[in-house]
């Protein structure tokens, strides 16, 4: 009856067993009957008694509600060889199995449907009264690991996969037998080298093993080279042998300087990707700022309005389409283009018109319109954060020889290199960017050719602030959307363009990429502190040598 | 032409301030009512999370009204917006004390502006109820202090994490927000780390901006710091804004709570609201109160406080329950004081006894502390806490901390010493 699965749970069988023998004389009628009534009990308990009752004895510490009395069901659903017991697991993960009132346990699958964990059939109603099994981390690594060595030959290759992951992150030693027997017929490259590398850990760091195999071992994981392999080059236990250590260290050392020399290229991209946010949110203001010359201390709210019409869209797709979830970032693009643009334009129309040629007042006015604007939105939508969603093909991150690279930030540069492609391409080829360059360049001239000089002025100020509102989009993705969020881009907003030379869109992103790269290699050194007040003092040094920036226009234009 | 566009821009800001004018309850003058005073940015930085605290002291006000006043009398709030800027909140407190003349203060949440108020308490001789989590090292005649003391927080989530089901963490990271309270709660926790045998290069301690938002090379330094083949955990006093790019970050990294947990002391059910929690699932929190907490109480208060705010999501946190702590303390020492004198009020709320909405009895300690439990919960996939591990009784809050030089021989008395920082060892205040 596979006794072995069953543990002590009914121990009157099991005593009674020895007891029982063919009396020969008058007890031969009671005996008989005894012998068919456990015949009876037993028959059923032979097909399915090994599974029920771990599931059973499982159930009744699920119950429990305690810690370490899940961890021991656990492992018994692991041990209990049915064919649902991974489902029960990753149910379990998922926060998705449930003890009833009465006691059974019950799981849900993705759907909702209700499903009886000791059969593994569905239930025609859900049963009243369910209460959800607790987790924690400590009972999450040990699902995922019994998950691990259960879906290691799992026909799914990505389950395939992330059992292989996951028995390499336990190193767990009783996975060893089932790992060899997986990769044996791995037919997927990829599986195989992860499956591989769980092995070559398990070997590494598992007590008992011979010195030459760990020297394989080591090998393996040295070729990989990556800092996942660092933590169980630092785990070869103390029983191993000298050379084994040796080889370890030596292993360790040479990852290490494989990562130092990758830690240059990841710094540099990190200030790429540091430098897009920052061109993003400095190309609005190059054209309001650096182009019309008005210091617009509304810019960021411009952006945080941008990063609130993205919310309010994916708002309405997850409440009436939600199919269409990762489409609503392409269809804020242009909303919050839109929005933000004509908030630019009424601003621009109602107050900036008014004070052209006067700074100051320009500089007081646009600061008052910036606290109006946020108290504005935190009246209508509060003043906690709101949560705008990661689109599935912006969320995860990928390995690009030893860089973790996370798609968020690669389609930010993207979209901030497009952004910037494109406003150049609006100021160099069309007649309103003609009209644009025209008027800044000498506002008389441009109104005697017929040009409408007011007209433009909204337009250009609109299509500034339009530019800012698709920066919000973008810094929906990595920032707070909440009404302070515009706050802390103005000022990196301002230091860009005055240093990548005001009225010049190549100086802005010459600036932004070359700011936040020199942040980036800075902050390792000098800690994030430090390194931006380092970052202000040279600005601040290099604007005293070169007032007009890096690229200061030249002609006469500029003077007057 | 002009004019008319003037009288325009001047009528359209006028309508603003007017949309802005129904957050301030009217200040009627009725001459017998009893004042208190809500001291909580409504604009600014910290709007985010003191507008909240704001709103559940005009419901408890409303509450106790409903109850029939207090001493026959109706209360009133006064409401004013210190705006998230320091010095402000001195120039309203002295307002609400020499101005409207209320009977005690809630407010404050940051260390700074707290700091800031002290001196018109103290010169004015008024009451002041502080609900917020902070680094200790403090007591003061005219505060109350209900949010918790470091070890009311932060040691007994370190102690957790050391333990078998907190993963037995052997390595550390300390991040925090450059200030006062990260810059002693993480001094603290670092004594007290090397007091427990955790090596030096072990400890790495990190320290960022205010709204940092560029979270790229911390992250990537925190997994290199985790692969040194020991368990690490991250313990964080990050406030403010800067936690959603920072868990956004993390998530993206793909550094889950198996590998590398966070515990988070300034991070609630309202910080979360602004996070997509998917990725985040199993990284910790330590209060002393969740909002999940399955209690009579509590249900009572989340059902109350939805519907005093008119939205059935709206979450409750750690700081709120601070207040309706101290609010009930202070309306029980009211009573029993029979009269709203600071001083008179001061001596009576010393023992004062109130159930807090986690299913224990609070009580107000003569350091000014209060007894609390305290709770480590994991994030949930619904932005919500699962309790994973609590005290068994309520812990007295520890005005100083017996773990920095300095600070262990100093104690808090203000029944028997009369003192807020007694040097046992000298025998003298001061």
């Amino acid at each position: 009856m596979g006794a072995g699965n069953v543990p002590g749970r009914h121990p009157e069988r099991e005593i009674d067993m020895p007891t029982f023998r063919f009396p020969s004389d008058r007890g031969a009628l009671v005996a008989a009957a005894r012998l068919l009534l456990i015949l009876s009990l037993l028959l059923p308990l032979g097909l399915t008694g090994a599974r029920a009752g771990a599931l059973d004895d499982a159930a009744a510490l699920f119950a429990a509600d305690s810690f370490s009395d899940t961890a021991k069901a656990i492992d018994l659903v692991a041990g209990a060889d049915a064919p649902h017991a991974d489902a029960i697991l990753e149910a379990l993960a998922d926060r998705r199995l449930f003890v009833s009132a009465d006691k059974k346990l019950v799981f849900k699958d993705k759907a909702g449907a209700a499903i009886d964990a000791l059969t593994g059939k569905k239930l025609a109603a859900e049963p009243a009264g369910l209460a959800s099994v607790r987790i924690n981390n400590r009972l999450r690594s040990a699902i995922n690991n019994a998950v691990g060595q259960m879906t290691l030959q799992s026909p799914d290759a990505a389950k395939r996969h992330a059992a292989a992951l996951a028995v390499y992150k336990s190193r767990d030693a009783a996975s060893e037998d089932g790992l060899r027997a997986a990769s044996r017929v791995e037919k997927d490259a990829g599986i195989k080298t992860v499956q591989q590398l769980a092995l070559a850990a398990i070997i590494a760091t598992a007590p008992g093993k011979p010195d030459i195999d760990r020297l394989t071992a080591i090998e393996v994981l040295k070729d990989q080279g990556d800092r996942d392999a660092l933590t169980p080059l630092n785990l070869v236990p103390a029983e191993a042998g000298q050379g084994v250590k040796d080889a370890a260290k030596a292993a360790v050392a040479e990852i290490n300087n494989r990562l130092a020399l990758w830690s240059g290229v990841q710094n540099a991209w990190y200030g790429v990707s540091l430098g897009s946010v920052l061109l993003l949110a400095a190309i609005g203001l190059a054209i309001t700022f650096g182009v019309m010359g008005i210091i617009n201390m509304a810019h960021g709210e411009m952006v945080m309005i941008g990063a609130y019409v993205t919310f309010v869209i994916q708002e309405v797709i997850r409440q009436n389409y939600p199919g269409l979830f990762d489409y609503s970032l392409a269809l804020a693009i242009p909303a919050s283009f839109v929005v933000a643009g004509v908030i630019g334009i009424a601003i621009e129309r109602l107050v900036i018109r008014h004070l052209y040629g006067r700074p100051l007042e320009t500089l007081l006015a646009t600061w008052g319109i910036s606290l109006i604007l946020q108290q504005a939105v935190r009246t209508i939508f509060g003043p906690t954060n709101r949560e705008v969603g990661a689109p599935s093909f912006m969320s995860g991150s990928f390995k690009l020889g030893l860089l973790d690279i996370t798609y968020g930030r690669v389609w930010i540069v993207v979209f901030a290199l497009a952004v910037f492609l494109a406003v150049l391409a609006l100021l160099r080829f069309t007649p309103m960017g003609l009209q644009m360059r025209a008027v800044t360049q000498n506002r008389r001239m441009a109104a005697s050719m017929g040009i409408r000089t007011a007209r433009i002025d909204a337009l250009t100020f609109g299509l500034g602030s339009g530019i800012a509102g698709l920066a919000g989009v973008a810094l929906s993705q990595i920032d707070n959307v909440s009404p302070n969020l515009g706050q802390s881009y103005i000022i990196d907003s301002f230091m860009v363009v005055v240093f990548g030379g005001v009225g010049n869109l190549w100086g802005t992103l010459v600036a932004a990429l070359s700011l936040g790269i020199a942040n980036k290699f800075l902050e390792p050194f000098a800690g994030a502190v430090l390194g931006k007040i380092a970052l202000l003092v040279f600005i601040i040094l290099f604007i005293q040598k070169r007032p007009r920036g890096l690229f200061a226009l030249k002609g006469r234009a500029i003077e007057s | 032409m002009t004019l008319t566009r003037r009288s325009l821009l001047a009528s359209s800001a006028l309508a603003i301030a007017a949309s802005a004018l129904p957050m301030m309850p009217a200040l009627a003058q009725s001459g017998d009512t009893i004042k208190i005073g809500i001291l909580h940015s409504l604009s600014g930085t910290m709007a985010i999370s003191e507008t909240t605290l704001k709103d559940v002291m005009l419901m408890l006000i409303e509450e106790q009204n409903k109850k029939g006043g207090l001493l026959g009398k109706k209360l009133e709030a006064v409401v004013v917006d210190p705006a998230s800027n320091w010095p402000l909140f001195a120039e309203k407190a002295r307002e609400l004390i020499t101005q409207h003349k209320v009977a005690a203060t809630f407010g404050c949440w940051t260390s700074v502006s707290r700091k800031s108020v002290l001196p018109v308490f103290k010169e004015l001789n008024n009451i002041l109820f502080y609900p917020v989590q902070y680094e200790g090292e403090e007591s003061e005649r005219n505060v109350f202090y209900t949010g918790a003391a470091p070890n009311q927080q932060a040691i007994p989530a370190v102690d957790y994490l050391m333990s078998k089901d907190g993963g037995e963490v052997k390595r550390w990271v300390l991040a925090g927000t450059d200030y006062v309270y990260p810059r002693t709660t993480n001094k603290i926790l670092e004594a007290y780390l090397i007091s427990k045998g955790v090596a030096k290069e072990d400890i790495m301690i990190n320290y960022t901006p205010f709204g940092h938002s560029d979270w790229q090379t911390i992250v990537a330094d925190i997994k290199k710091f985790g692969s040194a083949g020991k368990k690490t955990a991250v313990v964080s006093t990050i406030n403010g804004d800067a936690n959603v790019p920072f868990y956004k970050e993390l998530s993206n990294a793909g550094i889950k709570a198996t590998d590398i947990p966070v515990v988070a002391f300034s991070v609630g059910e309202e910080e979360l609201a602004g996070v997509d929690t998917k990725n985040l699932v199993g990284h910790l929190a330590a209060w002393n109160y969740f909002q999940s907490v399955k209690n009579p109480a509590n249900e009572a208060f989340i059902k109350q406080w939805q519907a005093f705010t008119k939205n059935p999501k709206r979450v409750t946190n750690d700081p709120m329950e601070a207040h309706v702590i101290g609010f009930n303390m202070w309306v029980k020492a009211v009573e029993k004081a029979k009269t709203t004198d600071p001083d008179k009020v001061i001596d009576a709320i010393v023992g004062i006894e109130v159930p807090n909405l986690t299913g224990g009895v609070s009580k107000m300690l003569p350091n000014h502390h209060i007894t609390k439990p305290v709770l480590i919960g994991e994030i949930r996939a619904d932005g919500q806490f699962d309790t994973v591990w609590q005290t068994k009784d309520l812990v007295p809050g520890d005005a100083w901390t017996d773990y920095l030089e300095g600070s262990k021989d100093l104690e808090a008395d203000w029944v028997n010493l009369k003192c807020g920082n007694y040097n046992t060892k000298l025998k003298k205040c001061g």
